[in-house]
């Protein structure tokens, strides 16, 4: 009955999606939330919403909506397991490529594989955009929020924590 | 600031500095910590020039997997071997996790509440957005090209991942070959 742990199940969903995570942890936002709330039903869309939200204005990098997944699904031990999963063997294989790589540095097979994955990438990180618009915007008011600050931080530099901060006190009012 | 061509360069990184190096730009980095890393390494510390930066990260990210913990792999990697990879690793990721641990507890207190329920609403909905600004900036080079294939792979990627709601590896396992086919073919 080993298998009805649910760190088995972080473990084994995070390492396979850490070596298809190209274009980072963003880029495979929507397989988490395929599995996280459609398949292994570990949440709600709301509470998923809710962790993307958390990660978003905590510090460090984007890849710690694993950690909170983790935490949610099997407390601490789920949150290092799943940290673990995610960044293990993508971490190996990096550490790995690393070390030959500068010698290829102009290959064109090498330049192929980069040029090649950048618009893979690109459609990816618009499909996360995608699927977590679908389970944060849930009224007109928040997809107005959601333009809002897509205008905003494509056309100035403003500082994305006072665009958070403005978003929170909007929802705080009660406006959504 | 522009990098002087001048400045003496420095000596490599100590295992310790690495750690707290990563340590530091790993609490300081709301909202992406590669501009703060860029600016550590190559404005303060000195320890790669500009290129040898850019070079380091377009290759973290081309490698499945976080692109800055790649990045802190690669970079720790070339200063200190197997040791200084480990190093850069758990202090780019240490401290954020025993925050977001402590978040999450907080949540799974206080999540029923009404109003941080509705606070995270406001938020969610501005963190697409800055998602999407972010994907609109990258992609404004590819579609600068004109009539070329890469757009055309993006799409598919979207609607396959997006709308369609199909299961990741199986997208990429068919259009990254074609992709990188088409850029040996076609650059």
């Amino acid at each position: 009955m080993r298998d009805d742990s649910p760190l088995f199940g972080l473990a084994g969903h995070f390492a396979l999606l850490s070596l298809f995570a190209i274009g980072g942890a963003n880029a495979a936002i929507p397989e988490m939330h395929r599995v996280a709330v459609e398949v292994q039903h570990w949440m709600s869309d709301r509470q998923f919403a809710d962790m993307f939200a958390i990660s978003q204005v905590s510090p460090g990098p984007n890849v710690i909506i694993v950690t909170l997944i983790g935490y949610h699904v099997a407390g601490v031990a789920g949150a290092l397991v799943a940290t673990a999963a995610m960044c293990g063997p993508s971490c190996l294989f990096a550490f790995w490529v690393a070390r030959m790589w500068d010698r290829f540095k102009d290959a064109p097979w090498r330049i192929a594989i980069q040029s090649g994955l950048v618009p893979v990438s690109l459609g990816l990180m618009a499909a996360s955009a995608f699927v977590v618009a679908g389970v944060a915007d849930k009224s007109i008011m928040a997809a107005g929020i959601t333009a809002a600050t897509a205008l905003v931080a494509f056309f100035t530099r403003v500082n994305p924590l006072w665009l958070f901060a403005a978003a929170a006190a909007i929802g705080l009012f009660g406006w959504l | 600031m522009p990098d002087s061509p001048a400045a003496i360069p420095a000596k490599p990184p100590s295992l310790i500095e690495l750690f707290f190096a990563f340590a530091t730009v790993s609490v300081v980095g709301f909202g992406g910590v590669l501009p703060w890393a860029r600016r550590m390494i190559v404005e303060q510390r000195r320890w790669m020039s500009a290129e040898e930066f850019n070079q380091a990260f377009s290759l973290s990210q081309f490698l499945p997997g976080p692109n800055v913990v790649n990045f802190s792999v690669v970079f720790g990697s070339r200063f200190g071997g197997a040791a200084g990879a480990a190093v850069a690793l758990i202090g780019l990721l240490g401290p954020p996790v025993v925050i977001i641990i402590i978040l999450g507890a907080l949540y799974s207190m206080f999540g029923d509440l009404a109003a941080l329920g509705r606070a995270l609403t406001g938020i969610s909905a501005a963190a697409v957005g800055l998602l999407a600004a972010m994907v609109a900036k990258m992609a404004m080079p590819l579609f600068r090209r004109g009539l070329h294939w890469a757009p055309l792979i993006a799409g598919f990627a979207f609607v396959a991942v997006g709308p369609l709601h199909w299961p990741l590896p199986w997208v990429l396992l068919a259009l990254a070959p074609v992709s990188i086919a088409l850029a040996w073919l076609r650059p």
